[in-house]
């Protein structure tokens, strides 16, 4: 059997087609080897549901972060105040 | 004796993601809420010296924060000038006679007790993400929060796409247990 196309695949892998599927990034062929996957291994099944409510969750909560570039400029403003405060004694 | 010490230096990188979700549910605008957490972090290094250390940096952090909110709502208020109450179901508006279907409850509308329960939420979600090592945090963040694709992620951080996976594999993992640990 070649390494690509096998059916049964290990608990990384699966793992792997899991966190992708989370973020709709799996094709259609590594969601049916999770699935498969899914149905003999009991780990991989309480992973799999505890991604999937993690997922659900954070989507519910609406939380929201700050952008990697205006946290940047918040930091060099912030960093500038706080040198010339320490400058002043 | 203060049991909570301060430390500007770390203020950004620990609090501002935190202090930021706390604003965006109560001021709806990115740039504002942007902006108050930044005059925040300013107000803060201003008063440090009052800080006697009987709540930790982030409780007070917040304290101004809820100030500067409150200000805020304020000074838009005052910029109005008068209170504008206008409801326009006259006879010459176009939409004449359909007020009632538009007064009436919207059953699939948030209740105070639904957005109450997410404000909490996303704050423990970040409780939770200020517990990952740095890298995972900022990959995890980009990926699920702000929802950025993942090449877009691996060219930022200069990382390969599997390396991607694998942190975010693990942080997922930590996330997993953490908020089972202090939300489910």
């Amino acid at each position: 059997m070649s390494k690509k196309n096998k059916i049964f695949v290990t608990c990384e892998e699966a793992n792997h087609n899991c966190d992708k599927a989370q973020y709709n990034e799996a094709t259609f062929w590594e969601k049916v080897k999770l699935v498969i996957h899914i149905l003999y291994c009991r780990a991989c099944r309480k992973h799999s549901s505890d991604n999937a409510k993690l997922s659900k969750t954070i989507a519910k909560s609406k939380v929201d972060c700050l952008k990697l570039k205006d946290k940047q400029k918040m930091k060099e403003c912030f960093e500038k105040v706080l040198k010339q405060q320490q400058q002043q004694p | 004796m203060p049991n909570h010490l301060i430390d500007p230096n770390k203020w950004i990188d620990l609090y501002s993601d935190y202090l930021f979700n706390y604003t965006i549910t109560r001021v709806k605008d990115r740039d504002i809420a942007q902006d108050l957490v930044q005059d925040t972090f300013f107000a803060g290094l201003k008063s440090m010296k009052n800080f006697k250390g009987e709540a930790s940096e982030r409780t007070w952090l917040i304290s101004i924060l809820k100030r500067k909110i409150i200000d805020h709502y304020r000074k838009i208020n005052s910029k109005k000038g008068k209170a504008e109450i206008r409801i326009n179901y006259n006879s010459d508006s176009e939409d004449e006679g359909d007020w009632l279907e538009e007064r009436v409850a919207d059953p699939f509308d948030k209740t105070a007790e639904d957005n109450l329960e997410n404000t909490e939420l996303g704050l423990a979600i970040h409780n939770c993400i200020r517990r990952l090592p740095k890298k995972q945090a900022q990959v995890f963040k980009m990926k699920t929060i702000l929802g950025y694709e993942t090449e877009a992620i691996c060219n930022e951080l200069d990382i390969t796409a599997s390396n991607l996976w694998v942190i975010i594999h693990r942080a997922r993992t930590t996330m997993i247990a953490c908020l089972e640990k202090n939300w489910f």
